[in-house]
């Protein structure tokens, strides 16, 4: 059958719109890493879209200069590995013991899980449990408080669920335990969901801040999405909270905040291409259910 | 019946001891930082000291919620918080389906993967960068800055003005959103039977009556579960983005329930006004979702749960 005119013309239309959508996506970004190279004088124009004007890399001599910039990369990198680290043995540990049907009170340990998603306790009670119980001005308020994501969990325990049940089986009679059933046999065949779930939470914890700005005041201790923030906000000096108020905003060069956005999305970056499969692999995975 | 019962568990305990021992962190970990600060929650009802006891000093029955019906402030971030979701819902959450669509009808794969890759980037990005090149873009020698001289010959301060914040920020969840959305209803596109397609073929239907007739109802299931889910979190406006774009000058539009909570609570250190303010946000979002679950359950026999 042939395609009318109509579907024809559409089509082009079609790609053409497309074209727009991904060129409105990416401006932002190539805007950021032109302005990065670019000299002050000719942002503060408004003269800098897509290429660098006036082009220098002297502010990205300053930025990495700076001994705090590379302290706070560095607790990034830390709550990042370790806030994973965490995550990951949570997550699978407990998406394991659920997706066993054997397992007496299955049902209610699920609920008791699910229930958290759709109701949770708040601000004001998070931030006086974290501080009661003395994780304020340490990792662990970072690491711990988002350890599990339920929704995680439940997309690996959903995988756990459709593995054929035989090989567990055969194991347990070549004598192994539940422990060396779950780290011999299921994790290394369930690769690409453990990847898939690494991911998530290690892009999660590189880009969160705000559980940094709840708790942290040191600045040592602050991850470099704070060190953005407090640039971003204007805010200068050992202050970590406080209100963005109009009057100190736009105090920082225009030119160092893109350098240090750049520094701070290029892991991202890099890694991004490679790895932007198995994030769709792990959505469609959850989908499933 | 009972005793059975409980010797069941006690037989299952002792043959699967090792699988219950794995549960045992988990659950800790839920009781202590999700179930322990909803029982926090009884500060709403409270009162509470700084460095006193964590779960209040006296009991002091609804006082704080009388407080909120009485704050006009309340009423107003009330107010724009409804409106904030409310728009949100309405631009934000067809922008992925429409998406879609339009990316379905592309033959080429490596044009359709291209613009895929492409519109997903933004969904990997810390907040923070996203509130950093939004303040960029939007700042008045900003790129918007630009096209808006070319056309009116002036230029708007848009952080600054309070009729401006929506569009900004609906525009930038679009942004953010749109390509990652889009990607369950790809994958419930893929799902339909390429017969339907032939069968209608064959009446004549053209590639518009197919999408109306075929893949819209294809991809319904999908966008039922994604809209209860979306409605669920109505309240739950962008708090960390709000929070690092809104300024004393754009509060009139930008200050929504959670903002105005995280005020009240860490700035002025109203720990129990700021909590029944909290409890009473989230107690919408659990019975909207309840009520979303419900509706759909009735009229689609769709439904989370």
């Amino acid at each position: 059958m042939k395609e009318s005119v109509q579907y024809k013309i559409f089509k082009v239309f079609n790609a053409f719109i497309l074209l727009v959508i991904v060129f409105c996506t990416l401006y932002p970004f190539l805007n950021v890493i032109a302005q990065s190279f670019s000299s002050e004088a000719f942002i503060n124009a408004g003269q800098v879209s897509l290429l660098p004007k006036g082009f220098n890399i002297e502010t990205y001599k300053t930025v990495t200069q700076d001994k705090m910039f590379w302290i706070n990369y560095k607790n990034t990198v830390v709550y990042t590995v370790v806030g994973t680290a965490i995550s990951m043995f949570l997550t699978i540990i407990f998406a394991y013991a659920l997706s066993k049907r054997r397992l007496a009170g299955r049902r209610f340990f699920t609920v008791f899980a699910v229930f958290t998603m759709f109701f949770n306790g708040g601000l004001i009670p998070n931030y006086v449990l974290i501080n009661s119980i003395g994780f304020d001005n340490t990792m662990w308020a970072i690491v711990i408080p988002g350890a599990i994501s339920i929704y995680n969990m439940l997309i690996m325990k959903s995988f756990f669920e459709n593995m054929p049940e035989e090989l567990e089986e055969a194991a347990s009679i070549d004598g192994l335990n539940t422990y060396g059933i779950l780290l011999r046999i299921v994790l290394p065949l369930s690769k690409a969901v453990v990847a898939t779930m690494i991911l998530f939470y290690a892009v999660g914890h590189w880009n969160s801040w705000f559980p940094a700005f709840l708790y942290l005041d040191q600045k040592e201790l602050f991850p470099v999405t704070i060190y953005l923030r407090n640039l971003i906000a204007g805010v200068t000096g050992g202050q970590s909270a406080g209100a963005t108020s109009a009057d100190n905003l736009t105090q920082i060069s225009a030119n160092i905040k893109s350098v240090t956005m750049v520094l701070t999305i290029l892991p991202i970056l890099t890694i991004y291409p490679f790895v932007q499969k198995y994030f769709v692999s792990g959505v469609m995975l959850g989908s499933v259910k | 019946m009972k005793k059975s019962k409980f010797a069941i568990i006690g037989v299952s305990l002792k043959k699967d001891w090792q699988l219950y021992s794995l549960l045992i962190l988990p659950i800790i970990y839920l009781l202590i930082f999700k179930y322990g600060p909803m029982i926090g929650n009884v500060i709403a009802f409270r009162r509470f000291m700084p460095g006193g006891n964590i779960y209040g000093e006296e009991w002091v029955g609804l006082h704080y919620f009388k407080m909120f019906i009485n704050d006009p402030t309340f009423w107003n971030v009330f107010t724009n918080t409804l409106l904030i979701g409310g728009l949100t819902l309405l631009f934000c959450f067809p922008m992925p389906i429409i998406f879609a669509l339009l990316l379905n009808e592309v033959k080429g794969k490596k044009f359709k993967k291209f613009v895929q890759t492409a519109s997903y980037l933004p969904h990997f990005l810390s907040i923070v960068i996203v509130a950093g090149m939004i303040l960029q873009l939007t700042a008045v020698n900003g790129s918007i800055n630009n096209i808006v001289e070319f056309f009116t010959g002036e230029k708007i301060n848009f952080i600054q003005q309070a009729e401006w914040f929506r569009t900004i920020y609906i525009t930038s969840e679009i942004w953010q959103g749109m390509g990652w959305g889009a990607i369950l209803y790809l994958a419930a596109l893929t799902t339909i039977d390429d017969s339907l397609y032939e069968a209608a073929k064959i009446d004549g239907a053209n590639r518009w009556k197919q999408t109306l007739h075929i893949t819209i109802p294809g991809i319904l299931p999908t966008i039922i579960t994604l809209l209860i889910l979306n409605i669920g979190s109505f309240m739950a406006v962008g708090f960390e983005k709000i929070l690092l774009l809104y300024n004393p000058l754009n509060y009139e539009t930008s200050d929504v329930i959670s903002t105005y909570l995280y005020r009240v609570g860490l700035e002025s250190s109203n720990f129990s006004y700021a909590t029944a303010i909290g409890l009473f946000e989230s107690l919408i979002g659990l019975v909207l979702v309840l009520s979303a679950n419900g509706i759909s359950r009735k009229l689609t026999e769709r439904s989370l749960w």
